[in-house]
């Protein structure tokens, strides 16, 4: 076993470890945190099967942000998107056999990898173009977006420029959720692209990456109107009537 | 700190998205709450030594007690949706009126304090100490903030500015850094049960001239009855109904369509107030105890219903936080909303057909309506979502004929704030409220071009002081402005 394999599987299961860990502590914090007053952004659903459907239709097609500046959803939804579908085009990395839908996403994953790249450099673009964004962005932000373009050119480069040896890299993959390591390709750009992965993994829970747990908590969004019908009283605030 | 000079904005033919000025406006702030204000609703009187530890405690108290503000702290991608929607902003182009740029003021406190990465990579985040410099600019920009949560409306993740503010204001109080307007205010409230500290026995005299006023006008004997046991409704209304021109006009109104429909009603002296200024300055125990004098006011009367007039904030208050604060309400007759708008009320009174009108006493007008923001983007009416955008407009075309909407983007739940919300309708901050009503000004003016609009209903005490302040700046009439229940006052059949 080279001593660059076991450097690579302990990043990773050390990257893991700090996602899983994160993200769970972050949405539980989340959970626990009361929301002691209604507060949607009306007009607001009724009924929670409502709120259901404007979370669903926020996720889907991001409704707020086609709302208020439709470049910003064009180039955002479709990072999103062809992220998605990238990420589910790996998925056969991660298991023997792979699963039908896997399968048939492939080449759509494979494109959606141009679209991804696309979308990051219109957002990326917005930074230096529009005064206001430009006026706004921190350091992280430009370096959040080199990290992801970087993750994308680094994957296309191995699929069109410099092949890898894509059943070695899955045998790795394979080898660390089975815990029985197998050699991982020396390839420089592989070597990149899994070493900025799990960079990305690593500071997902303490970035502004939280904004894909933060919106499913959200309270302007994820209440329902009824705050004439049902009272809202959260513990600290029950205290007071004491 | 007399008022500075300042330019009013040209309206323009079309909104133009204004380049960043920097610190155009870092030159407004409200006077600063005096030691008796503030100690009399329990604040501190001064800044105090400790300042920056206390501050950073109170942060963290509120990030345990508010999921909203701990979510958006976190969740803010900076992906600038939210920069050219504040009304502040398109008014004065100074960056930090950009809802992210005000957020990020308290948000690099955060990342400093609260998060891993902005404590040991405090660059690389914008994470900043808290220091005096920026204490300064939070409340420079903090008080440039209405509340009105058109933001909220655009953002990805409903990041709600008003939340940030709110909490910033509550912080800023707990270390002695109040807003002396909002928080004399408050103290008004408490000491004679409204804001414009009317006593019982003035009120008593204004509401026997107004019977008088109404008898000469019309003929008919209308009451404007004050604690009157028994009655079937309690009516809690700005205080500014009682006093100030147009809202004194609304009052009359309101009392005319009860006098019609021959439902018996009372205000009350202890509950002479529908505002309530503790939800702008983010203080949950202020708000409930200003909210708790209606349940007083109720109970002791015996009244059977609750009808909220019109003020924007209040109805906020009353609608989303009433029956969370102050319920449950199993006293009231359950046979109707608690609490209920006035313009619910007067809407179910003319499907009913309880109520007659001669729509053409409104015909010297030619009516457009201003979505109020607490009541478009915080609050319904009648049963279905968008019902507080649908009733006022019903009730226009009910009792007048001549009707047009500003253009879409500026009205509904997009609606723009009139710039005087939020505890910002105090005369040391007139810069930023010319400036602010900037957006509402430009959509008014296309409908006086466009359809010889000379008057602008809406329903909120605030909207109504401050456009009638802001109007003239614009080249406007000052009784442009004025109540739907005006308009209701005019043409109903006694």
């Amino acid at each position: 076993m080279s001593l660059l394999t076991i450097l690579y599987a302990a990043l990773f299961y050390a990257a893991t470890a700090l996602l899983v860990v994160g993200l769970v502590r972050k949405i539980v914090d989340y959970a626990r945190t009361p929301a002691p007053l209604k507060i949607p952004t009306t007009p607001a659903p009724l009924t929670h099967s409502g709120v259901g459907l404007r979370m669903t239709r926020e996720l889907l097609f991001f409704e707020s942000l086609f709302r208020s500046s439709k470049w910003t959803w064009i180039f955002g939804w479709m990072f999103h998107v062809a992220l998605l579908l990238v990420l589910l085009r790996h998925l056969r990395y991660f298991q023997e056999p792979v699963w039908l839908p896997v399968v048939w996403i492939q080449p759509f994953g494979l494109y959606a990898g141009f679209a991804m790249v696309g979308g990051l450099a219109g957002l990326w673009a917005r930074r230096f173009l529009v005064d206001r964004v430009r006026y706004i962005s921190t350091p992280s932000d430009h370096l959040m977006l080199a990290l992801l373009l970087a993750i994308g050119l680094t994957g296309l480069g191995m699929r069109f420029v410099a092949h890898t040896d894509i059943v070695a890299v899955k045998a790795f993959m394979l080898g660390l959720m089975r815990l029985d390591l197998q050699p991982l390709p020396a390839q420089p750009l592989l070597l990149l692209h899994l070493g900025l992965v799990a960079l990305l993994m690593i500071v997902f829970p303490i970035s502004k990456l939280l904004h894909a747990p933060g919106v499913f908590f959200s309270p302007t969004r994820n209440q329902a109107d009824t705050s004439r019908e049902a009272r809202h009283v959260t513990a600290w605030a029950a205290a007071l009537d004491k | 700190m007399a008022a500075a000079a300042f330019e009013t904005p040209k309206l323009k033919e079309y909104p133009v998205i204004p380049l960043v000025q920097v610190g155009a406006m870092a030159h407004s702030k409200p006077y600063v709450a005096a030691a008796p204000i503030q100690k009399a609703i329990g604040f501190p009187g001064e800044l105090v030594e400790d300042w920056h530890d206390k501050a950073i405690a109170k942060m963290g108290e509120l990030l345990g007690k508010y999921r909203s503000l701990k979510v958006y702290m976190d969740a803010c991608v900076h992906c600038g949706a939210c920069s050219d929607k504040c009304h502040y902003f398109l008014g004065t182009g100074d960056p930090k009126n950009m809802p992210v740029a005000r957020q990020d003021l308290m948000r690099k406190v955060y990342r400093r304090h609260f998060t891993f990465a902005g404590k040991h990579f405090p660059k690389l985040v914008g994470a900043e100490d808290l220091t005096r410099e920026l204490l300064d600019d939070w409340y420079s920009y903090y008080n440039q903030c209405s509340e009105c949560r058109r933001c909220s409306v655009f953002c990805p993740y409903g990041i709600d500015t008003a939340e940030i503010t709110m909490a910033a204001k509550e912080i800023m109080d707990s270390v002695g850094m109040g807003q002396k307007y909002s928080n004399e205010i408050i103290g008004k409230v408490h000491k004679i049960g409204n804001n414009l500290g009317i006593p019982e026995p003035a009120l008593e005299d204004t509401l026997l001239g107004l019977e008088e006023d109404t008898k000469e006008e019309t003929g008919v004997d209308v009451r404007f009855p004050i604690n009157v046991k028994g009655a079937e409704v309690l009516l809690v209304t700005p205080s500014a109904d009682f006093f100030s021109e147009p809202h004194v006009e609304s009052l009359i109104g309101y009392a005319k369509v009860f006098h019609a429909a021959g439902i018996s009603w009372t205000l009350s002296s202890h509950a002479s107030e529908a505002g309530n200024f503790g939800l702008f300055i983010g203080n949950y125990e202020q708000m409930r105890n200003i909210s708790l004098r209606v349940r007083e006011a109720a109970l002791e009367l015996g009244v059977k219903r609750i009808i909220v007039g019109e003020c924007g904030h209040a109805w906020r208050v009353a609608y989303s936080f009433w029956n969370t604060l102050i319920g449950p309400f199993d006293y009231l007759d359950p046979r109707y909303p608690v609490p209920q708008h006035i313009c619910e009320s007067t809407y179910d009174l003319i499907q009913q057909g309880a109520l007659k009108f001669d729509k053409e006493k409104n015909d010297d007008r030619i009516i457009t309506f201003h979505d109020s923001c607490n009541v478009a983007r915080a609050s319904r009416m009648g049963s279905m979502p968008g019902g507080q955008f649908v009733i006022p407009r019903e009730i226009i075309k009910a009792v007048a004929n001549n009707f047009h909407d500003m253009a879409a983007g500026t009205i509904h739940d997009a609606t723009f704030c009139c710039g005087g919300g939020g505890g910002l309708l105090t005369d040391d901050l007139m810069e930023l409220r010319v400036k602010g009503a900037l957006p509402r000004m430009e959509a008014l003016k296309h409908v006086v071009d466009d359809h010889g609009v000379n008057f602008m209903a809406t329903i909120c005490a605030i909207c109504k002081a401050q456009f009638s302040k802001v109007l003239p700046y614009y080249g406007f009439d000052m009784s442009m402005v004025g109540g739907v229940h005006q308009l209701v006052s005019k043409a109903i059949r006694l």
